[in-house]
């Protein structure tokens, strides 16, 4: 177990340094000068390298990811170019809000999808289930800011039920939360739905059947515990999609997150919050999949760490 | 990329007084203004910052302005220049010196009061290139500036600060924008214990001398501005507080502002729901348009074939159907047949340019041995709607036989590739488009059009450099005799007459603004389409539901 998570650290460790490594370069190709944007329309050129002299952009590229690195590793991401603040202050003072977000989301989508997966499940090859199946579908397929405008209109425009974007109570939270949600939904209800079909065929089940146990309890008691581990198992692997999602739905509603401060920086080649934001999620991913492998073997006996 | 100032109706710096023009009446205030309330103004993006020095977009430039104050400001609601912490001003007969009395018992917001040590610390710093101002080059003319930007200097020699309440700026050559200058955002003026104590986020803690006060950021989210009760112009502002809410998607502001949530949507109208909202007569009634010192164009590498050639820029320009891309976005714009947008100082109103006029358009390519057109590249920002402006360009110059493939792309690649001598051979200018940062003539010229910008890296896309233009222009600005201000717009007006003679650019429209509001914002409706304040005057407007 120590050897595994030694070796998974490592791994982490390493895949971070690769996704430093990778954004910067790509950021360093952009044909795009960061420096002629801060010094404006009006600057002379020798006020463009001053400034670009005093930034160490002349540097050759292995310098300055040498420096950027050195810096990351007191916890120094710099300062954005655009909003001369520090990366760090801006990244932290919205992360709230984004794992607010998330955890919203993840309990939309278990919520939606784990009881859409049980329903088809139990009512297979009927309509419903086809339904739900469907429905399902388009929750993957839908993209998220046209699913996002779609609520915003029909609760929030329509019927008045939520406000329209903005942060602040656990009534905001709802519609992002869910817009995040649907897709998850999806993917679960799929998941729950095929999992629970493989527990409903098992001899187990049939034994429970044959005891004479009432419906409701074999479903809740003896089928539901063992179809839902694999699917929760998959949760750590969430982040990495959500990380994605949060860019759009973060737009769309006006929630102060990072993906919100992302997008605004990728539109102005804010190259410290970009690189910022990137190894951030970057890091949340790896610690979600981290996390995912570990707790697999606690609620699933049958998987083992090696 | 950052909006800059833009302006209707101009007034020049000329305008005013050679000599000693006295400190005018205080502007008269609105008798019907209604003192207190607060209003919420919606942005999609973030303020980036608020330090006068730095803040070079749109959203933070009218916010500055309602927190700190310069030597000169505009007449609200109009682009007439008039004193502001200066009580008056006087010029030298040879246009190199000036010289500004302050204001007595002006106070920052921390209560100490300023004086002209305080002009000459906010100067010096703006130009010190280790305060990466992107407003320093608009100093340039101040004696000493060069060794402040090379970091030979910390102090501007030209700048003197006489007592405390006077300052003197001497200047190396006639300077007839100077006032403007001291109207910008960039030459406000701040305090410098203030500036010490917060170092480089001194941005998000401002302390100025302006109407308002910052009371809160909560960064992504809110900023609220609170009234400055020792606000030296006595009866402004008339609210109590405005709310900016950070992070909202115009479509969304719009939606809130129909339920009467906010009051004025910072972006506009969305071009989407534009139609929508003009059709119907009670959004119709809210809506305030005026001018802008826009002007969207397409630019020529007159350096790269076959755009060297004179004649296939002046095709170009009669090929382009101008008025159907007005119709495209909604007419939210005038064409455009002149680099100078129709409301500034020294615009040619007899003049005509090229007529639509695809025939003598194929004419003019045949002449100049491209009977059978050619294949070139039109580059443009990717963000509607400049990919349908560029595709009705790309039409308009198939009918005359060039195939211009599109280039659709972020805005700094496009704006990387514009200042790359062989990056671009054509650009539509959308989204990136020029706007004054003052109302002034030459302000269209130098960056854009004039040798200075034809550099790596710079603004003048078309690349072309007439060193006579350019010896012309600098004749024109060293006019500082108000008698003569009328000769001066003409000779620019020359100057730009030449340069539709030569084409390296087509001008296609002037934007218009339309501000939309709620029902209970009152006030002027030139405040809601200011010059210099968008998308409206903070420090003048009210609401009608307060008593």
């Amino acid at each position: 177990m120590i050897a595994y998570l030694g070796r998974r650290l490592i791994q982490s460790l390493l895949i971070l340094l690769g996704v430093s490594l990778i954004t910067f370069a790509l950021l360093y190709l952009l044909p795009a000068d960061p420096v002629r944007q801060i010094a404006g329309r009006s600057a002379t050129p020798d006020t463009v390298e001053n400034i670009r002299r005093q930034l160490g952009l002349d540097q050759p590229f292995i310098v300055q990811y040498w420096h950027y690195l050195t810096r990351l590793l007191s916890g120094d991401l710099g300062r954005s170019y655009i909003q001369r603040s520090e990366v760090t202050e801006l990244i932290v003072s919205r992360l709230p809000a984004s794992l607010l977000l998330m955890v919203g989301a993840i309990l939309c989508e278990l919520a939606i999808g784990l009881t859409m997966g049980l329903i088809a499940a139990v009512k297979r090859g009927t309509s419903t289930d086809q339904t739900l199946m469907v429905a399902s579908f388009v929750g993957v397929s839908a993209p998220q800011f046209v699913v996002g405008l779609l609520l915003l209109y029909v609760f929030a425009v329509r019927l008045g039920w939520f406000p329209i974007g903005g942060y602040g109570s656990w009534r905001h939270l709802v519609l992002p939360s869910l817009t995040m949600g649907i897709l998850g939904a999806g993917w679960y209800a799929r998941m729950m739905r095929s999992s629970m079909i493989d527990v409903l065929r098992q001899d187990y089940m049939r034994t429970a059947r044959a005891k004479g146990l009432a419906r409701g309890a074999i479903l809740f008691r003896h089928a539901l515990p063992n179809a839902i581990l694999p699917v929760v198992a998959m949760i750590g692997i969430d982040i990495g999609v959500f990380m994605g999602g949060i860019v759009v739905v973060e737009s769309v509603f006006g929630w102060p997150g990072i993906g919100q401060l992302a997008w605004q920086a990728i539109q102005r080649v804010d190259i410290p919050i970009i690189m910022g934001v990137t190894l951030v999620s970057a890091f949340a991913i790896v610690l979600g999949n981290l996390l995912a492998d570990i707790i697999a073997p606690f609620i699933d006996p049958r998987i083992k760490l090696r | 990329m950052r909006r800059f100032l833009a302006s209707t109706v101009a007034a020049s710096a000329l305008a005013l007084m050679l000599g000693m023009a006295s400190a005018m009446a205080d502007d008269a205030i609105d008798p019907n203004a209604k003192q207190g309330g607060a209003i919420t103004i919606t942005y999609k993006d973030d303020v980036a910052t608020l330090d006068p020095a730095i803040g070079y977009d749109w959203q933070n430039w009218s916010m500055i302005k309602s927190l700190f104050d310069g030597l000169m400001d505009y007449e609200p609601g109009t682009t007439k220049l008039k004193p502001d912490l200066a009580e008056s001003y006087e010029i030298s007969p040879d246009g190199k010196t000036f010289t500004f009395k302050l204001r007595h018992g002006v106070k920052f917001h921390n209560g100490r009061e300023m004086t002209a040590n305080d002009v000459k610390y906010s100067l010096d710093r703006v130009t010190n290139p280790k305060t990466q101002s992107p407003g320093a080059g608009f100093f340039g003319s101040i004696k000493g500036y060069d060794e402040v930007a090379a970091g030979k200097a910390n102090s501007l020699s030209g700048v003197t600060a006489v007592d405390p309440y006077t300052i003197k700026f001497e200047l190396t050559r006639p300077d007839a924008t100077f006032l403007h200058v001291m109207a910008i955002n960039f030459s406000h003026v701040v305090p410098k214990e203030e500036v010490e104590k917060y170092g480089a986020d001194f941005g998000k803690h401002p302390v100025g001398t302006g109407a308002f006060k910052l009371a809160e950021w909560t960064l992504g989210q809110r900023i609220v501005f609170e009234r400055n009760p020792d606000y030296w112009h006595k009866g402004l502002p008339h609210l109590d507080k405005i709310t900016f809410e950070i992070g909202q998607e115009p479509i969304v502001a719009l939606l809130r502002l129909q339920k009467g949530e906010i009051d004025v949507p910072g972006d506009g109208i969305p071009p989407a729901k534009f139609q929508e909202v003009m059709n119907d007569p009670e959004q119709k009634a809210r809506v305030v348009v005026g001018g802008q010192l826009h002007t969207g164009y397409i630019t020529m590498n007159t350096t790269m074939p076959p755009f060297d050639n004179v004649k296939v820029r002046q095709a170009v320009n009669m090929a382009i159907n101008k008025d159907r891309i007005v119709q495209m976005i909604n007419n939210r714009a005038v064409p455009a047949n002149q680099p100078l947008p129709p409301s500034m100082p020294g615009y040619d109103k007899a003049f005509k340019g090229y007529p639509y006029d695809v025939a003598k358009a194929k004419a003019l390519l045949a002449e100049a041995g491209h009977p059978d057109g050619f294949e070139t590249q039109l580059f443009a920002m990717n963000t509607d709607p400049n990919p349908r402006i560029a595709q009705a360009i790309q039409q308009d110059l198939a009918a005359i036989g060039i195939k211009a493939s599109i280039q659709s792309l972020a805005q700094a690649n496009v704006i990387a590739a514009g200042g790359d001598k062989s990056g671009a051979p054509m650009i539509w200018s959308g989204g990136m488009a020029w706007i004054a940062d003052f109302p002034d003539p030459s302000n269209f010229y130098g960056p854009i059009l004039g040798c200075a910008g034809a550099v790596p890296g710079g603004w003048n896309w078309a690349w072309y450099c007439n060193k006579d233009l350019d010896a012309k222009a600098a004749e024109a600005d060293s006019v500082v005799d108000p008698a003569k201000s009328a000769d001066r717009e003409k000779m620019w007006s020359a100057i730009y007459d030449k340069i539709m003679e030569d084409a390296p650019w087509a001008p296609v429209f002037n934007e218009q603004r339309f501000t939309l509001k709620s029902a209970r914002m009152g006030g002027a409706d030139n405040l809601y389409v200011d010059p210099v304040h968008i998308p409206i005057n903070y420090d003048n407007v009210y609401v009608k539901d307060v008593q």
